[in-house]
């Protein structure tokens, strides 16, 4: 027979070539519809999110500790004061300069390095720590976005604490109880060895209640409402302001938005230049 | 055998010592005190199932309720006895009724010897104990 071990090489070669080319193409696709998007898996349903309006929010406000206390006492979170090591939190406070490190406000004045900035679980899209937990203790609800947790089944690994890069999670080194100061009976407490955090109050949102950090805010610090509804209130504030998310870059898609500006020098600086947009649009 | 008289006696003294608690309940007819259980003092005479049901089935009722809560979100409970809904929650229906842990839930736990996790983290009613 004429050649053919060469042929025969060539002709696998191709073969090799064509199937593997195939197959990464079909990849990068598949990549490119799930990565990014916001809400891919649910558009069609709930997202909850929460905006909170820094400039509303002034050093030693008393309603810091209000959002913080009505959080903690709901959810019967310990309070073990002055020993870091076994500190939970839900919700807490820290500079907007610690806050959002990584967006690097180089030059700003010292008081609003210093601006309390209202921390807690994200609720991301893409949440690292659900994929890292070996019980699906800790996973994405599909009907709302939000990331619960389920203290049945968490065995205290520990893996989502470290995967969390916002430090939205607690482990209970001892426990929690004689840290409470007065028990809500209607709440559970945990125990020793699992891992807790905020659930956007899922257990009052199921009784028509708005989360407890909410209820507390008078005059629209904190807002919290459904990101897939185009006439919330959260998607009409995310519409007219400045929001920024903490370490965005890091793709999980967080869902607390952080509001920066002031919505007096929008309207001062933008408004010709707004209307003519929109009119060009119409008209296109 | 050398000495088997005082042995063999020696053995069926032990063997009465040894076992005279089982012994000493036959004769006397004294067993353990059974526990009394005390059913809600709120006027509530329906549970979320039959009484016959809820006996020996509360503790896998208890567990699907869990799951279903926590899992799935969901809430509602239709009683498959008297079809009324009722909020699947340990704390708020429950020990809406018994709201007394020590003289309901302990009562038998303790007599059998089983201590469930529940009350590690799910709290008690105040003013119970």
């Amino acid at each position: 027979m004429a050649g053919n071990r060469r042929d025969f090489l060539k002709l696998a070669g191709l073969t090799a070539l064509g199937a593997t080319g195939a197959s990464s193409i079909k990849a990068t696709k598949a990549d490119a519809s799930t990565g990014g998007g916001h809400a891919e898996n649910s558009s069609d349903g709930v997202r909850l999110a929460m905006v909170i309006d820094l400039r509303k929010f002034t050093k030693n406000d008393a309603l810091i500790q209000r959002c913080i206390d009505a959080c903690h006492e709901t959810h019967n979170v310990p309070n073990f004061e002055n020993d870091p090591k076994n500190e939970i939190k839900w919700i807490w406070s820290d500079d907007f300069e610690t806050a959002f490190h990584s967006q690097e406000f180089h030059f700003i004045r010292e008081d609003l390095k210093e601006k309390p900035t209202l921390l807690l679980c994200n609720h991301c899209d893409n949440p690292p720590c659900t994929r890292v937990c070996p019980t699906q203790a800790t996973w994405k609800r599909e009907s709302d976005g939000i990331v619960m947790m389920d203290w049945h089944r968490c065995i205290g690994c520990r893996y989502c604490v470290v995967a969390c890069p916002y430090g939205s999670r607690s482990f209970n080194f001892k426990d929690p109880r004689p840290g409470i100061d007065e028990i809500t009976v209607d709440y559970p407490t945990r125990m020793k060895g699992v891992v807790e955090k905020c659930t956007f109050c899922e257990e009052r949102l199921a009784r028509g209640l708005e989360p407890a950090c909410v209820e507390v805010c008078d005059n629209d610090e904190i807002i919290f409402g459904d990101l897939n509804d185009p006439t919330s209130k959260v998607r009409q504030v995310l519409a007219e302001r400045m929001a920024i998310r903490r370490k965005a870059g890091l793709g999980t898609q967080p869902e607390v938005y952080y509001i920066i500006d002031d919505p007096r020098t929008l309207q001062e600086v933008a408004p010709a230049a707004v209307v003519e947009v929109a009119e060009g649009g119409d008209h296109a | 055998m050398y000495d088997a008289g005082k042995i063999i006696v020696g053995l069926v003294v032990f063997v009465v010592l040894a076992t005279s608690p089982l012994w000493i309940n036959v004769l006397t007819d004294e067993g353990p005190e059974a526990p009394t259980i005390v059913y809600p003092t709120n006027g509530s005479t329906e549970c979320v199932e039959s009484k016959e049901f809820m006996i020996p089935n509360h503790m896998d009722l208890l567990n699907e309720w869990r799951d279903e809560v926590v899992r799935d979100g969901t809430r509602d409970y239709v009683s498959t006895s008297n079809g009324k809904t009722f909020d699947m929650s340990l704390s708020r229906t429950c020990m809406d009724c018994h709201s007394n842990k020590a003289e309901f839930c302990d009562a038998c736990h303790t007599y059998l010897a089983v201590s469930p996790y529940c009350w590690d983290c799910h709290v008690e009613p105040k003013g119970a104990n």
